[in-house]
């Protein structure tokens, strides 16, 4: 039976000793949304997605991703994931076509298939001429959307991007999301984090938090209606005034 | 297993584009062997001495003329002058002075009792001990020739002569004891720092997380990542060996087999404290840090710049945790004594006993993080 769901929360929370980091958080993502989670600094966006991907164990509440289990299941999904932190993940002294070979390789594609994916990958990000450059050469942009291909090499159903555009100028910045696009209308699921309000337009749905939980959840259209906001930006001051209050 | 190769593979082909790193490993056991063999020996050449002759007899004539034909000593000498002896001790251009008495001779002939006064600059207390321990090996020969010349039996033969006889290094040649000492820090330094550093630097620029994210098991992560060490240290083991047969001669009097085999297991310990230092590190500088602290424990308390034995006891009793002072040993038994199996298999049991502790630990806190 195929899972309309790509990702069900039910009151997830993570306690730091006596700091909750995310406190006790419910969400649904559809497969092959983009979905935002947006928050200012330290509202626990980062800690929530390690949780979804692995990286560290929950304190209570329950998640599956793809279909599995976050506590018993945890290879299976990582096979069924793709992840991009915010801190640049590839290797700096090693060739572009090495760094996609490496990857491809610890995801157990078989060689042709890489070379297959390989030559899709750099003609579709115009890379194919430089592809024994070391990575050090490269622009920030460039190793971004590089980063970010090489992060779905293994055709993932979801994509986990933590930050992805911090330090790159707009316009890189909107070919990215272009990219982004594309494979979420092939069916590919991408859950988001960012604190660029412009970026949170883009998004299907998104999720507010602050100090740990979900303030606010909804389409951008919603959120700017329910807050009586013209944009992303107001409807976040707004939810930051209220919690203030 | 097929992990494991990409790994491996990846991690070659990192360190074999580092130009410095591979040029490390090249010119480190070359600059260490060549120079350090040289630099680190305990014979001390050159000593300055100056002999104030209050007596100027046939005898005090002959005793310097013994003293300035000995290799060991740079010798000066002067008439009843003690005071400019003195002051030269005081601004350390000698570094010793023996003084004759008058009437040096004369007593020597009457009554066979006589003296000389040596005063020993004792800053560098290993120095001064040889320069005393050289100097007096001279005045012994020469009243043993002066009293068989003179046709005394000892009459009063007040002291013993002890010869030594040096086994496995006979003519004492201190680059043959420390040969094998710089193949050991060698074999040492390039596992720990090397390994040590590595799994941290992946924590810095971020990519470690991105491989916990993949389907890599740890135990393929860890073991891809410290093998290369492994080998290179090996590596580095049969280079320096080479290099030292061929530019010192040191003999290879047991197995190099077994050599080779006691290095294996003893750099499972080493990577295992590498693994454990960048498991406990979030930096490459606090890994540094850490490193350069083991290794300094580690060198002095092995025995391989002073004799364990000489250590107060309770340093002997910390040496006992001291992986590189049973793979110190071993190395020089095997080397210079061709020392079997028999021989050091309690260092073997040892060693692998320190590999197994080092590493659950490393390991069970790599887990935890």
């Amino acid at each position: 039976m195929k899972h309309v769901k790509s990702i069900t929360v039910e009151n997830l929370t993570k306690i730091f000793g006596n700091f909750t980091a995310v406190d006790n958080i419910s969400f649904d993502v559809e497969q092959g949304e983009i979905f935002g989670f947006l928050g200012a600094n330290g509202a626990g966006k980062t800690t929530a997605m390690k949780m979804l991907c692995g990286l560290l164990m929950p304190t209570s509440g329950t998640a599956r991703i793809a279909g599995f289990d976050i506590y018993k299941e945890s290879e299976k999904i990582k096979r069924n994931i793709g992840y991009m932190s915010q801190r640049f993940s590839l290797y700096e002294d090693l060739s572009i076509i090495e760094n996609i070979d490496f990857y491809a390789g610890i995801y157990g594609l078989e060689k042709k298939e890489i070379r297959n994916r390989t030559n899709e990958m750099l003609e579709k990000l115009n890379m194919k001429s430089i592809k024994n450059e070391m990575l050090s050469s490269l622009p920030l942009g460039w190793k971004q959307k590089l980063a970010f291909s090489t992060a779905i090499i293994h055709k993932p159903e979801i994509v986990f991007l933590d930050e992805p555009t911090g330090g790159v100028d707009p316009i890189t910045r909107r070919g990215f999301w272009e990219l982004i696009y594309e494979y979420a209308y092939s069916g590919m699921t991408i859950f988001v984090t960012t604190h660029y309000m412009d970026e949170a337009e883009y998004c299907n749905r998104i999720s507010m938090m602050t100090e740990g939980r979900i303030a606010a959840l909804g389409t951008p259209a919603k959120l700017k209606s329910d807050y009586n906001a013209i944009d992303m930006n107001e409807v976040f001051i707004k939810i930051a005034e209220v919690k203030r209050k | 297993m097929r992990n494991l190769f990409i790994i491996l593979k990846k991690e070659f082909t990192q360190i074999f584009r580092d130009k410095v790193m591979s040029r490390m490993i090249i010119m480190m056991p070359i600059v260490q062997l060549l120079l350090l063999a040289h630099a680190a020996t305990f014979d001390i050449k050159n000593i300055s001495l100056l002999i104030v002759d209050n007596d100027n007899s046939t005898f005090s004539s002959e005793f310097i003329a013994k003293f300035n034909g000995n290799n060991y000593f740079i010798t000066h000498w002067n008439y009843g002058n003690q005071k400019l002896a003195e002051s030269k001790l005081m601004e350390g251009s000698i570094d010793l002075y023996i003084e004759i008495p008058n009437g040096f001779e004369k007593n020597l002939l009457t009554s066979q009792e006589s003296g000389v006064h040596v005063t020993v600059n004792a800053i560098d207390g290993a120095k001064a001990g040889l320069a005393m321990f050289y100097s007096n090996s001279v005045v012994n020969e020469l009243i043993n020739s002066f009293s068989r010349n003179k046709g005394y039996i000892n009459i009063n033969q007040k002291f013993i002569n002890i010869e030594y006889s040096h086994w496995f290094n006979p003519e004492l040649n201190y680059t043959t004891f420390m040969v094998p000492g710089i193949l050991v820090l060698l074999v040492s330094m390039i596992g720990l720092f090397l390994s040590s550093m590595n799994i941290v630097r992946e924590k810095e620029i971020g990519t470690l997380e991105q491989l916990n994210v993949t389907p890599i098991k740890k135990s393929e992560l860890l073991l891809g990542k410290l093998l290369p060490f492994w080998f290179i240290a090996l590596f580095e083991l049969g280079f320096g060996l080479i290099l030292a047969k061929v530019f010192f001669d040191i003999p290879m009097e047991g197995s190099l087999w077994l050599l080779f085999a006691i290095s294996a297991i003893y750099l499972t310990v080493i990577l295992g404290i590498g693994l454990f230092i960048s498991t406990i590190t979030s930096t490459q500088q606090q890994a540094m840090l850490f490193t350069w602290f083991f290794s300094v424990i580690f060198i002095l308390l092995s025995g391989l710049f002073t004799a364990i034995e000489n250590m107060p006891y309770w340093a002997q009793v910390l040496t006992e945790f001291n992986p590189v002072k049973y793979y110190m040993q071993s190395t020089r038994m095997i080397m210079l004594k061709g020392s079997a199996y028999d021989d050091i298999s309690v260092f073997i049991y040892k060693l692998t006993a320190f590999s197994i502790v080092i590493n659950s630990l490393a390991i069970l806190l790599y887990r935890k993080r």
